[in-house]
């Protein structure tokens, strides 16, 4: 081996590069949005599962003057939108890990997958369309 | 492809169990926040859709989910710190056991009053309110 072809030998942990093999850290990275995103939903969901199931009534209380009175405030709004795209993403994530986990054949690992991303599709925009443009004088 | 696996690294105990309740309880969430988002869209319909989508949610039998439903992300949620802490934290590996222990009181203190408070009005209905 000649000199100019050394290994080159970077920084303890720093990310790989795989150049053209086609390889990514894309799931180095998904591994830590579980834990970040995770962290976040702690208290967006344990506190939406509180207000909407336990206090002051619980679920027996929820019409829709209850939604519009909330949705008057864009605090509610924004822990809405934040928790959905956290979630969305998180469980997306989560079942395209079952997905590779469980699903042998190529075929139906592609199509699981094709139904998982655009289920995820589908809860996304029409979530986030319902928080902006959800009107209280409606009908 | 090989048909079956070469061995396995499931080992049993609190360990693998933890992780297959994390894994049913996570799944289980998602296909729910599947439906929710959606029977929250109705909102955009008129209040009239929206209630009565709604009305499903008190009825008795939906409102014993609701708390399996709570009792589920609940778990997951503080069993999602525990996987955090064991990969995290320097004593987390040593401490996993105990750490899966602790949760699981956490659960059972916070799922008493709570199954109270979610049921109180089913159980009245039912009863005749007292
Ligand atoms: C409430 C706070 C939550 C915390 C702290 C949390 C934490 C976590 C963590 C750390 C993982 C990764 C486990 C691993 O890599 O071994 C995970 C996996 C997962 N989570 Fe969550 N999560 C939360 C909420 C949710 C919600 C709301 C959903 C559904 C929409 C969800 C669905 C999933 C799924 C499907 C997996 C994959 C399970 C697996 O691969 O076995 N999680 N969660």
């Amino acid at each position: 081996m000649s000199q100019t072809e050394a290994t080159e030998i970077g920084a303890p942990r720093s990310p790989r590069t795989f150049g053209s093999s086609g390889r990514s850290n894309f799931e180095l990275y998904s591994w830590l949005f579980m834990r970040v995103s995770g962290l976040v939903l702690v208290f967006l969901v344990l506190g939406h599962l509180f207000i909407m199931n336990i206090l002051d009534g619980g679920v027996q209380r929820i019409n829709f003057a209850f939604v519009a009175g909330r949705w008057s405030s864009p605090f509610w709004q924004v822990w809405d939108l934040v928790m959905l795209w956290l979630a969305q993403l998180h469980g997306g994530n989560g079942l395209r890990v079952i997905i590779n986990d469980y699903a042998e054949r190529d075929t139906t690992r592609l199509w699981l997958k094709a139904a998982l991303y655009a289920s995820m599709v589908l809860i996304l925009v029409t979530g986030t369309l319902v928080i902006f443009t959800f009107d209280p004088n409606i009908g | 492809m090989p048909t079956a696996p070469a061995g396995t690294l499931y080992r049993g105990r609190e360990g693998m169990w933890s992780w297959v309740a994390h894994r049913i309880t996570g799944a289980l969430t998602f296909f729910f926040l599947f439906a929710h988002v959606l029977d929250t869209a109705l909102v955009r319909v008129s209040p009239e859709a929206y209630d009565a989508v709604i009305a499903t949610y008190k009825n008795p039998v939906v409102n014993l989910l609701e708390v399996g439903l709570v009792g589920a992300v609940l778990f997951h949620a503080l069993n999602g710190l525990r996987v955090i802490a064991v990969d995290f934290w320097s004593k987390g590996p040593k401490y996993h056991q105990a750490m899966l222990w602790s949760i699981v009181t956490v659960w059972m203190l916070l799922m008493v009053p709570g199954t109270y408070f979610m049921l109180q009005h089913t159980i009245s209905a039912i009863f005749g309110s007292a």
